[in-house]
């Protein structure tokens, strides 16, 4: 079994993943499963948590022996239990020898769109959850199909509540037949299903020997494995790096630099161009070209904190110097020379409407990609995608957790580049200029331009 | 508008993806050797990703200082952010007028080192002056919020670094990265804007400020093994020392002149160190002979009480004492 120890760091990496399904399919329960049987609650954490159970009557029902409401470790806040379901995302954190976890427990309720988004944005695998009693729903579908638009890297199904039809094997290959079916539909192949009592704690952490039939690995043991986005990029992906800002501190030394033996002379010219790899690596050496200027350079030093790099790779944040003085500021990107096409001012893009306040033809907006923030004209609703057929409908608003696509025109150009290729390059916000608040989760398509077939007419 | 569409636009296709899975584990594809980042080094450059967002959008950040290990490990990652130049923003204390000398002794040291600018605002000038009142239980944990919110408005602070972890509180758990404040401070749960992908959001209007939390998604063993690892000095309460306590609640309490043994309670010398070190009034020690960093590691991984659970009695007065805390506008 995996406990918490003092894992051998050298190989520990990080593992994002968050759960999605529908209202009471029993997501937080599997998340408190999870960290239950991983040794991740501590004792005082646990007698709270039994405490509140009992005082709320938990337990007893459908024969069940559990005395611990599980959902309490993610449902912190006072109107989550009350109300026994999932108001906002909770983040938690496991580890097991293998690897560390960041877990994100998403709720089921109607804004489902939004939140499964958000939480599939930053993950490197999420979990649906799927009622045994229910079988594969209409919801299953259109939460495979966020999932897909979105290009999450790892996508398991957990058959939850198995406890509840005996453990039936029937039960259990019907909905993986079905839910094969719907994934397929929906462009995603070999979805990993698992027969699991979040409840009862089958297959969760530990092998289960209610399910003979089932011979696959735990949840847990197959979330030990799954490659990370970074592992699955590495190497595949160009160099991008979005300038957060310009480092030059002339006389703003750092204390200790100042007192150095030179009072700081080797620092007095210093320049270098702070961020963080948003995708693939660069070397000393290399040639960059800074959009959306197009101005090339080559990488003379890549800096972290004192310490010379020879080599970044996402998402490492460094510092990098160039050969060039060149005029580059925050919201420019360097890219890898000869990697990137034309900067523009137009975005095609499909929008994951977050807001209460509707999109409409016309609206002007903060587009933020990257390190920049420009603003944007909605020129164009151009459809809302129909999340059960994943067709285009005709549309000229958006509203909440709706998908739509849109054509945006710029004020300035951005660097961006289609989603379906690049995640981390392809994705921007959509933000409300009077209030501030994100509308929007954007995701670039192609330039229509940029197809055999061209069937915008502009 | 002038856009027809007449059947699906071809972006909308399910589009052949890249077969990423198979080549990434494919031993003789082209490029260089692959480093391998553990856990540390992403949280790292997590972190610094956010500080340096922070500073980029917000004409007047500050970073709230305690001289407790977070906020060390917070002004350590300002530090490499911005290496060569200085930390480019003041530090604030809220300062509880209860405080361990020995911390307060560490803030001023720190700050001068650093060359920054330390703003501090007083719970007990507030008392003085009759805008607060003393708790009957004497902890004054939960009178910050007040000189908190009063040193924010007077600086006109816009951004303000915290070093809240999610993994402290059930409350914490649900807090963003970016988290928008509202003239009161107030922090409202249920009405958060979403976070997507690295994006952060900090837009805000006049009267709101944001607090943002660049090592959200440490846990307390991820800052315990970074300490370790970067070497980053702590007061030294945070190692096994002796000290007078005596038993109350559970936890060891120093003995101090804000925290004076009942006449049941007895007072012994023992050996502890503290896991956080908040005011005197409230905050418990734990047995421990951790005196280098590597025990306290060790001892961190291998414990069975969270770090608030055996510490901090003001997490004990309910069950969402936390929440509450927080949507009055605390840290
Ligand atoms: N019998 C049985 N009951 C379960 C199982 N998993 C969850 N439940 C119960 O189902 C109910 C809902 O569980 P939650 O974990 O709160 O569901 P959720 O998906 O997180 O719900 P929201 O977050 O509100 O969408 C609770 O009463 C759980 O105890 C299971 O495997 N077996
Ligand atoms: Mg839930």
């Amino acid at each position: 079994m995996s406990t918490i120890t003092e894992a051998p760091l050298a190989q520990s990496t990080l593992f994002r993943f968050a759960t999605a399904g529908s209202v009471d399919d029993g997501k937080s329960t599997l998340v408190g499963r999870l960290l239950h049987d991983s040794k991740a609650i501590l004792a005082d954490t646990l007698d709270a948590v039994t405490r509140t159970s009992a005082d709320r009557g938990f337990g007893g029902e459908n024969g069940s022996t559990q005395k611990i409401d599980l959902a309490l470790l993610t449902d912190g806040l006072r109107a989550e239990r009350e109300q026994g379901i999932t108001i906002d995302v909770a983040y938690r954190y496991f580890a097991t020898d293998r690897r560390s976890f960041i877990l994100a427990d998403c709720p089921g309720h109607v804004q489902y769109t939004k939140n499964t988004v958000t939480g599939a944005s930053t993950a490197d695998a999420v979990v649906v959850l799927i009622d045994a009693r229910k079988g594969v729903l209409e919801q299953t579908r259109r939460h495979l199909s966020v999932l897909r638009l979105l290009r999450v890297p790892n996508v398991l199904v957990a058959v939850n509540k198995i406890d509840l039809v005996d453990y039936s094997e029937d039960v259990f290959r019907t909905i993986e037949a079905d839910l094969q079916k719907v994934a397929a539909e929906v462009g995603l192949n070999d979805v990993v299903v698992v027969p699991v009592s979040a409840l009862e704690g089958d297959n969760v952490v530990d092998p289960s020997t209610h399910t003979p039939w089932y011979t696959g690995p735990s949840l847990l043991a197959i979330l030990e494995t799954l490659p990370t986005t970074d592992d699955l990029e590495r190497g595949l992906e160009p160099f991008r790096f979005p300038v957060q800002l310009v480092v030059r501190p002339q006389g703003a030394l750092a204390p200790e630099l100042k007192e150095a033996d030179d009072a700081g002379a080797s620092f007095r010219d210093y320049r270098a161009y702070a961020g963080q790899v948003a995708s693939g690596a660069v070397s000393v050496g290399e040639s960059i070209t800074v959009l959306p200027s197009g101005r090339t350079a080559t990488v003379v030093g890549i800096d972290f904190a004192g310490r010379s790099l020879e080599r970044a790779v996402a998402p490492q944040s460094v510092s990098l110097r160039l050969s060039e003085e060149i005029d580059i500021a925050r919201g420019d990107v360097i890219a890898a020379t000869g990697t990137f096409g034309e900067v523009g001012q137009d975005v095609y893009a499909e929008l994951c409407w977050l807001s209460a306040k509707p999109l409409r033809e016309g609206a002007k907006v903060l587009i933020k990609h990257g390190s920049k923030t420009v603003q944007g004209l909605v020129r164009a609703v151009s459809g809302k995608l129909n999340l059960d057929t994943f067709a285009l409908e005709p549309a000229s608003s958006l509203a909440l957790n709706d998908i739509g696509a849109a054509q945006i025109r710029l004020a300035s150009p951005l660097p961006v580049e289609s989603y379906a290729r690049h995640r981390r390059t392809g994705a921007f916000l959509v933000i409300d200029a009077q209030d501030g608040n994100t509308l929007a989760a954007g995701l670039v398509n192609d330039h229509p331009g940029d197809h055999e077939d061209e069937r915008y007419v502009i | 508008m002038s856009t027809q569409i007449t059947e699906t636009p071809p972006a909308l296709d399910p589009q052949p993806l890249p077969d990423l899975a198979s080549s990434a584990g494919d031993p003789s594809r082209p490029g260089p050797h692959v480093e391998t980042l553990n856990s540390l080094d992403i949280l790292e450059s997590e972190a610094i990703h956010i500080i340096r967002e922070v500073v980029a959008e917000f004409e007047r950040p500050a970073l709230l200082f305690s001289g407790g290990k977070d906020s060390v490990l917070m002004l350590h990652l300002a530090t490499k952010a911005f290496w060569p130049g200085k930390v480019p923003f003041p530090v604030l204390h809220v300062d509880t007028g209860h405080n361990f000398p020995e911390v307060i002794e560490f803030r001023d040291r720190t700050v001068e080192k650093l060359g920054l600018r330390l703003e501090v605002g007083s719970v007990q000038d507030f008392i003085d002056s009759g805008e607060l009142t003393e708790r009957a239980d004497g902890t004054r944990n939960p009178l910050q919020t007040v000189p908190l919110l009063d040193a924010i408005a007077r600086n006109r602070f816009d951004a303000v670094f915290g070093g809240g972890r999610r993994d402290e509180d059930k409350a914490r758990a649900k807090e963003r990265i970016l988290s928008l404040r509202d003239e009161f401070g107030q922090w409202d749960p249920r009405n958060q804007r979403p976070e997507l992908w690295n994006l952060y959001n900090g837009r805000h209007t006049v009267g709101q400020h944001v607090r943002a939390f660049p090592i959200s998604n440490w846990t307390e063993l991820d800052v315990w093994r970074y300490i370790a690892r970067e070497n980053i000095e702590l007061p030294h309460l945070y190692y096994a020392h002796e000290r007078e306590v005596f038993e109350r609640d559970g936890m060891w309490r120093a003995v101090g002149e804000v925290s004076k043994p009942r006449p049941d309670e007895k007072v012994i010398i023992k050996q502890v160190r503290y896991r956080t070190v908040g005011d005197m009034s409230c905050t418990g020690a734990v047995a421990s002979d951790a005196t280098t960093v590597h025990d306290v590691v060790r001892e961190v991984a291998a414990s069975t009480l969270t770090e608030r659970g055996a510490t901090r009695a003001d997490d004990r007065i309910s069950e969402a004492a936390m929440e509450d805390r927080k949507k009055d506008g605390y840290f």
